[in-house]
């Protein structure tokens, strides 16, 4: 049991409070410059693609959206189930901090899948198997927001919610193997296929940088939530207006 | 330069696509910042209604 002690430790609300905020600058930096550097690489260092000409310049913001979708959903599930067998607090505020991130990004992935689905296939949506299971996600996230709107009470909604979500968690892996597992108008894996990426460098390493971007900002966003999160459940946090009293940063 | 806005005919469909990109994570940076700064407002309210 001893060997937990950092782990309760950390997961006090002055702790995590206090670790979020120290992250947030260590994610934010970095993910601004790398987003800056690969969608620059993606728009103008890449070369046009020799079947999809410069259409395929979609990709470095529907890649990584659809990759944020999905790791939003599965942290989402998982902390909502720690939140639920372990009566956690953090776990819950994590839960909800990502809810809408992921949300946000799983609509911008569906939005450029369309844009970059007309030019390529003629149409902007198909009842495919791909696409469908990324609306039934947003479908998700957005049933997630809405029933926890619907309580007043943060223990409740916490509690409610969280069924909700860990149920959708089987959604994720169907997203994710819809094109092997169906004959999808979608095209499959680019990057992590057997054999090794089919893609040249110079598009490539783009990409790779877009998506540590993308990543990086998702973890930026959820640190400032989270925050935000953990002080929302807390009834009297003298701890948090002692730090601001100290002067120790809080921002 | 013309060329690059051009986007091989695609210029609708791949400007679009980065602009809402912009729109998102924009959102992504107000709505967090607001939902801090409200959490903050409403601790502080609590702090002082419970003095007593």
């Amino acid at each position: 049991m001893t060997r937990l002690t950092w782990f309760y430790r950390l997961a006090s609300p002055p702790t995590s409070y206090a670790t979020a905020g120290r992250l947030l600058p260590w994610f934010a930096v970095p993910a601004f410059l790398l987003l800056a550097v690969g969608l620059y690489g993606g728009l103008v260092l890449a070369p046009k693609d020799y079947q999809q000409g410069d259409a395929f310049r979609i990709i470095y913001v529907h890649a990584p959206s659809a990759w944020l979708s999905l790791l939003g959903y599965s942290v989402l599930g998982v902390s909502a189930g720690i939140g639920l067998i372990w009566r956690m607090k953090l776990a819950h505020a994590l839960a909800a901090a990502v809810a809408p991130i992921g949300a946000s990004f799983t609509f911008l992935c569906l939005v450029t899948g369309a844009l970059w689905g007309r030019p390529m296939w003629g149409a902007y949506w198909a009842w495919d198997a791909r696409l469908t299971s990324e609306l039934i996600l947003l479908f998700m996230y957005l049933g997630y927001l809405a029933l926890r709107s619907s309580y007043d009470d943060l223990q409740r909604a916490d509690r409610a919610s969280a069924v909700l979500a860990l149920v959708g968690l089987v959604n994720v892996p169907i997203i994710h193997f819809s094109v092997n597992w169906w004959n999808s108008l979608h095209q499959g894996s680019t990057v992590l296929r057997a054999g090794g990426p089919a893609m040249p460098a110079a598009m490539l390493i783009p990409l790779l940088e877009s998506f540590a971007g993308f990543t990086l900002l998702f973890a930026a966003i959820a640190c400032i939530r989270l925050q935000a999160e953990i002080l929302n459940r807390e009834r009297r946090p003298t701890w948090w207006m002692d730090s601001a009293i100290k002067g120790v940063p809080h921002d | 330069m013309t060329e690059f806005f051009h986007m091989g005919g695609y210029a609708a469909f791949v400007w679009s696509a980065y602009g809402l990109l912009v729109v998102v994570v924009v959102w992504n940076v107000f709505s967090a910042r607001a939902l801090y700064r409200a959490a903050q407002a409403a601790a502080r309210r609590r702090l002082a209604e419970n003095v007593l």
